[in-house]
């Protein structure tokens, strides 16, 4: 990128006062006040609620099933990004445009016909009944909901990395003699890697927060399929603020990690880019 | 979240060697895996949409649709809409212009804060501001006294739709205009015309495209938004409910047929976002090529 000179352009005093503005008014003073209003508690009140049973179990059922969905969109978020760089297929233009779906479609939407495929009676459910396999109202339905959340994320992280990897460099390593696979496993996945990463790090932190999806396919029982937004969302309907708050600010504290980490990735690949 | 919807800005692909690709089965099993996967992820939920919301026939489905509890719905949404959309696109071609065309010490750190909201989950988004203009919240005893009412009404909804939506207009342009540079404007400037005309005549048509792009995915966010706008609502019906909070009332009522025909109409604007995007993909890779005749007129 060029390096900035001296501009004449006008404007800039009222376009970064304007957005200093509108970002402090519409999400820094709104998210401060969430955390202040966590002081308020004290920190033996604060412990107690974000270990009592009930939240610690949605917590766990909302990191776990995350963590699941997070890592097989990693995997099948692979193939399809791999799939859509490098080979070509009938109506690719079409799939490719497709992948986006998850971010257009309400969550609701998808929560509503997610339920209804995997209940007994759906497509897919009265399917998966006979083998014992049950997946509206478990945990492995929370997990299918928060595939489909952060379906896009992994692809569309990797597919620019893949388009920009230089075909030369597996051109070098084919002519010194490595095979197809050790060619892949040696140069194309640790080049792709820091991507990959993010964008399971970004379905991750997405599946983490998300509620509509989730909350129609679940069953929602507490202890066993009930996340921690939904939590926040019942502690709220009692007037329990304090509640409501706390989990609120652990579940910002893991969001902000995530991003963190996000952040870091960022900076390592620039730093190797730099290098190189 | 960083990267994930945002434009790749990217030159296309190039032919590739022989050496450098898979043998043919293990080509087509992979093929065959990626479709299987968005077949039974994305293309089956769809289909159950539209074949549930028709299931009983097309009167019920209009039926559903035309309802007054449906309409007041549908015109909620539109209106949450209109007002949320244009003020982020205000904010995000001010954060633009100020982002893309100068350099501030503090940059990096005013982006990611654009970026928050993504990694902030949707009920906490709502909460937010529960906890300010609630009755229990820091406004809350000021605005009873002034008989305002933010929370369980439109201002409410309109402020956690703005949250939510807040980055998409700024991150789609911010890269685009990174790119472009200003050596357009600057010689507009020059040449004597004054900051507005430059902004109109030079900068909006250069950017119309990536504009749009975010623009689209800013209202179907605005329009969908489930989460955050239901902590909020109060799911007063034909009052304060949007299309998606009328999909879950009419779900938890087992009104199968009516939820999923309102919820097709969302799905249909699913539809139309995603072939708008791709029209307008293709022509952000011509502003960055800097291919402006598409403006000639």
């Amino acid at each position: 990128m060029a390096v900035k000179k001296h501009t004449v352009l006008p404007g800039f005093g009222l376009a970064l006062g304007c957005t200093v503005l509108y970002l402090s008014l519409l999400v820094l003073i709104p998210i401060a006040g969430l955390l202040l209003r966590a002081t308020s508690l004290s920190w033996m009140e604060f412990w107690e609620v974000v270990t009592s049973d009930r939240v610690l179990a949605s917590f766990r059922i909302s990191f776990l099933a995350s963590l699941a969905a997070a890592g097989l969109n990693g995997v099948l978020g692979l193939v399809v990004a791999w799939v859509l760089v490098r080979y070509s297929f009938p109506l690719k233009g079409l799939v490719d445009g497709l992948v986006d779906l998850p971010f257009a479609l309400p969550t609701a939407v998808a929560g509503i016909s997610l339920t209804n495929l995997y209940s007994n009676s759906g497509w897919i459910g009265s399917r998966l009944e006979p083998l014992g396999i049950q997946v509206a109202y478990t945990p492995l339905g929370i997990v299918v909901a928060l595939t489909f959340i952060g379906l896009p994320f992994v692809v569309r992280t990797l597919q620019p990395v893949l388009e920009d990897l230089d075909p030369e460099v597996e051109e070098a390593a084919a002519s010194l003699g490595a095979n197809r696979f050790q060619a892949l496993r040696r140069v194309v996945i640790p080049s792709i890697l820091p991507a990959l990463l993010t964008g399971v790090a970004l379905a991750f932190a997405r599946a983490f927060g998300e509620y509509g999806s989730v909350v129609f396919i679940s069953g929602n029982l507490p202890m066993r399929t009930e996340i921690a937004p939904l939590l926040i969302m019942t502690k709220l309907e009692q007037y329990d603020y304090a509640g409501a708050t706390a989990i609120a600010v652990v579940m910002l504290l893991v969001s902000f990690s995530v991003l963190l980490f996000i952040n870091l990735l960022t900076w390592w690949v620039r730093r190797g880019a730099a290098r190189a | 979240m960083a990267g994930a919807t945002t434009l790749s800005v990217h030159s296309r692909r190039r032919a590739k060697p022989r050496v450098i690709t898979e043998p043919a089965w293990l080509r087509r099993t992979l093929i065959l895996i990626a479709l299987a996967f968005l077949g039974l992820f994305l293309v089956l939920p769809l289909v159950a949409v539209f074949s549930q919301a028709l299931e009983k026939g097309i009167g019920v489905y209009f039926a559903a649709i035309r309802e007054p509890d449906a309409l007041a719905a549908i015109r909620l949404t539109l209106l949450i809409a209109a007002i949320a959309v244009p003020l982020n696109v205000a904010f995000g071609l001010a954060a633009a212009w100020a982002i893309a065309k100068f350099s501030f010490p503090g940059k990096n750190l005013l982006i990611t804060l654009i970026d928050l909201p993504f990694s902030v989950s949707p009920v906490i988004s709502g909460l937010i501001f529960v906890l300010l203009f609630g009755l229990q919240g820091w406004l809350g005893p000021f605005l009873r006294e002034h008989d305002i009412k933010i929370i369980f009404a439109l201002p409410g909804m309109v402020l956690a739709t703005l949250f939510v939506t807040f980055p998409f207009v700024a991150r789609e342009l911010i890269p685009l205009m990174q790119e472009q540079g200003s050596e357009e404007e600057e010689a507009a400037l020059v040449l004597g015309s004054s900051g507005l005309q430059t902004f109109w005549r030079v900068t909006l048509p250069n950017i119309k495209w990536g504009l749009l792009y975010g623009v689209i995915l800013c209202n179907a966010r605005a329009m969908g938004e489930f989460g955050a706008v239901s902590v909020v609502s109060g799911h007063i019906r034909g009052r304060t409910n949007t299309m998606p909070l009328h999909v879950e009332i009419l779900y938890n009522e087992y009104n199968f047929a009516a939820a999923f025909a309102v919820a097709s109409l969302l799905a249909l604007l699913a539809l139309a976002t995603l072939a708008l995007k791709k029209i307008a993909e293709g022509r952000v890779h011509g502003e960055l090529a800097g291919d402006t005749d598409s403006t000639a007129a």
